[in-house]
């Protein structure tokens, strides 16, 4: 039981991992992207539609991954190249890809899917309980912790990643030592695209392995919420979002038990989790002001 | 070969204007494509889009049913992204609004008297308020990030108002559907011209709604000092301006107005409480307010065209059989080509090929 319990938590973690840490990445090189949602729906839609007509969830994924990176060039070239709003583009990227998604899968509704396949590990997957949890997974689980162990050592460990963190910290002095800072934030807005693609696929292949328009429900904002949350630390982006998956695991347990709380006031847990988390952590300005990118969101127009 | 930018000494008086006809017009041109990819004769489809809702009386009244909520909804936005607040939870006290507002005629069915619908507008606009209080509030106190928090409480607002019209305000005698009762006829929201078609007074309160907002952006202090804190806070600090009292008052404004389009809505169109009341107006309403430029007057041109829209998209459902997804498509991509269309604005655009920026270079 605790077991089960368990790897759902992990399962409705992994794509708030997945979209967290690409975000991460981006909002580390100073590009606020509010457009995680509309990446995730997109990378859904696409996973889910290739899956099932090439009857290969891998194949799926792979396009989720390639789409989702696809819509964030979208914004890149807006933001980066036309200097537009971060904000506003992120919210028309978001407004989009909702509304985009909801065409591309309209006769997905009510198809069966194709679901991902476990992987197992060969002999540690047979070890008791962390077996199952750690070694018995799908491809995409395994694939979120190893990003966000990679992305730990490359921001903190390697010289790429000190050079993405100092144009996220100041663009102007990035500039001025000779640094590219429009690629390397195009390169970083386009594996936030990747990573949030990858993270519908494993709702629409993995979680619920359907298509529902809107089956996202809020998951990228949550994401972004992450991001803050862990104050732009990677190994913290892994806690908050299984904490996060213990959330909304926990409510849907509490709603099929029937314990007369109305079910819509489990379904919202996660939401006011969300802001009570976001309250508590930006009341401590010390903690987010060491950590936040100085230059995040600001536009950036190179001075000859 | 590569894009480069040019910031202008001022901003430029001819794109400002022009920028949203450009935007639209690459939109439409977007929107062609589209349709043609799908299958559709483009001209016929954009025809049943933009033309055919207009051609007779009741779709007219249609479009300002449509496009009432729309501006409401949308210039209370600009005052709040004029003063770089960034609050996307409309949809939520759009929602709230209603809820508050339909309190008397739902729960006091038998207090039917004149004055119980300027009393539900009253407490619409307080529950609109009330609720955009909430991140206003947290971003003055605790710093927290409006955008995340105001987006948060629209998915509470949504099962708010899904567990009342299931649970303890559904109607008893409603054959237990998912609904508030009938709303009487002291609480329905009068239509403007009833010999005419079905257009209720929301659409009058938009228009006055815009011209007080855009006489308080224009030609009062207040309106400056909007602008002054939005564009420069620095700024606005050293004129004595207070960012932190800014950030309330430009989230109780458009609270109100989303609070208020929710119970127009509600009282004029629909007339109870259902699960959705609203085919994400308060989102849409965030293209509106873009489109028409973050200036109330612009918001109503705007609010109209993107009204239109959601006809069309009926129109060409029922008449070439186009998805009437498409619009939700077709709505998002408006708002990218108006922001694109924005940097004309600010910056002159140049081509550049390589060789040519090393002569400049040496020259």
């Amino acid at each position: 039981m605790l077991e089960a319990i368990l790897l759902t938590v992990s399962m409705a973690a992994t794509p708030l991992l997945l979209a967290a840490i690409g975000e991460l990445v981006v909002e580390r090189s100073g590009v606020l992207n509010l457009g995680v949602e509309g990446m995730m729906i997109m990378g859904a839609v696409t996973g889910f539609g290739v899956a099932l007509m090439t009857g290969n969830p891998f194949l799926g994924a792979l396009a989720a991954i390639i789409v989702g990176a696809l819509f964030s060039l979208l914004f890149a070239f807006l933001t980066l190249t036309l200097v537009t709003n971060q904000v506003a583009t992120g919210l028309a990227l978001t407004l989009l890809g909702l509304g985009l998604s909801g065409m591309i899968g309209e006769s997905f509704v009510g198809q069966p899917g194709v679901r991902l396949p476990r992987l197992d590990v060969p002999f540690l997957s047979e070890l008791p309980i962390v077996g199952r949890l750690v070694f018995s997974q799908d491809m995409i689980f395994y694939v979120s912790v190893f990003l966000t162990v990679a992305v730990a050592w490359f921001l903190f460990y390697t010289k790429a990643g000190l050079t993405l963190r100092s144009v996220g910290d100041n663009h102007n002095s990035a500039h001025a030592l000779g640094i590219k800072v429009v690629r390397i934030r195009y390169l970083a807005v386009l594996f936030g695209g990747a990573c949030a693609g990858l993270a519908g696929a494993h709702l629409s292949l993995v979680y619920v392995p359907q298509w529902v328009e809107n089956m996202t429900a809020g998951r990228g904002w949550i994401a972004l919420a992450l991001v803050v949350f862990a104050s732009w630390r990677p190994l913290r982006v892994l806690a908050g979002a299984y904490l996060f998956g213990a959330v909304s695991i926990g409510q849907l347990h509490a709603q099929a038990l029937g314990i007369g709380i109305p079910s819509q006031l489990l379904s919202a847990l996660p939401y006011i989790a969300t802001i009570v988390v976001l309250v508590l952590i930006s009341r401590n300005r010390r903690l987010t002001m060491v950590n936040t990118p100085a230059s995040l969101g600001r536009p950036f127009v190179p001075d000859r | 070969m590569r894009l480069e930018l040019v910031k202008r000494p001022q901003q430029s008086t001819l794109f400002s204007a022009l920028s949203p006809f450009i935007a639209f017009g690459l939109t439409i041109v977007a929107g062609a494509i589209l349709f043609a990819a799908l299958g559709k004769d483009p001209i016929e489809t954009l025809y049943y889009y933009f033309i055919d809702p207009l051609t007779e009386t009741w779709s007219l009244h249609e479009l300002a049913i449509k496009a009432a909520p729309l501006i409401l909804i949308a210039v209370g936005l600009s005052v709040c992204f004029l003063s770089s607040n960034w609050n996307i939870g409309a949809e939520g006290q759009f929602i709230m609004g209603a809820i508050a507002g339909s309190i008397l005629p739902v729960l006091f069915p038998d207090f039917q008297f004149w004055f119980v619908l300027p009393l539900m507008l009253i407490m619409g606009m307080a529950g609109g308020a009330a609720y955009a209080f909430i991140p206003a509030i947290l971003k003055v106190r605790f710093n927290t990030n409006e955008i995340l928090s105001s987006l948060m409480l629209v998915y509470v607002a949504q099962l708010f108002l899904d567990w009342l019209v299931r649970g303890p305000w559904r109607n008893p005698q409603g054959f237990n559907f998912p609904e508030t009762r009938n709303f009487h006829e002291y609480a329905i929201l009068p239509e403007i011209w009833s010999a005419s078609g079905r257009a209720h007074w929301g659409f009058v309160f938009a228009l006055v709604a815009a011209f007080v907002l855009w006489f308080m952006l224009s030609k009062t202090l207040k309106g400056f000092e909007v602008k002054v804190i939005g564009q420069s806070p620095r700024a606005g600090r050293f004129a004595g301006f207070s960012a932190g009292r800014m950030v309330v008052f430009a989230f109780l404004v458009s609270g109100a107005m989303a609070g208020l389009a929710g119970i127009s809505e509600v009282a004029g169109a629909i007339g109870q409480l259902r699960p959705t009341i609203s085919p994400g107006y308060g989102f849409t309403a965030i293209i509106v307010a873009f489109l028409g430029r973050l200036n109330p007057l612009g918001i109503v041109a705007a609010g109209l065209i993107l009204a239109l829209t959601y006809l069309g998209g009926e129109a060409a459902q029922i008449s070439v059989g186009l998805s009437d997804k498409v619009v939700r498509a077709f709505q998002g991509s408006i708002l990218f080509f108006v922001l694109a269309c924005d940097t004309l604005i600010h910056y002159r655009v140049r081509l550049v090929r390589p060789a040519q920026k090393a002569e400049a270079a040496h020259a």
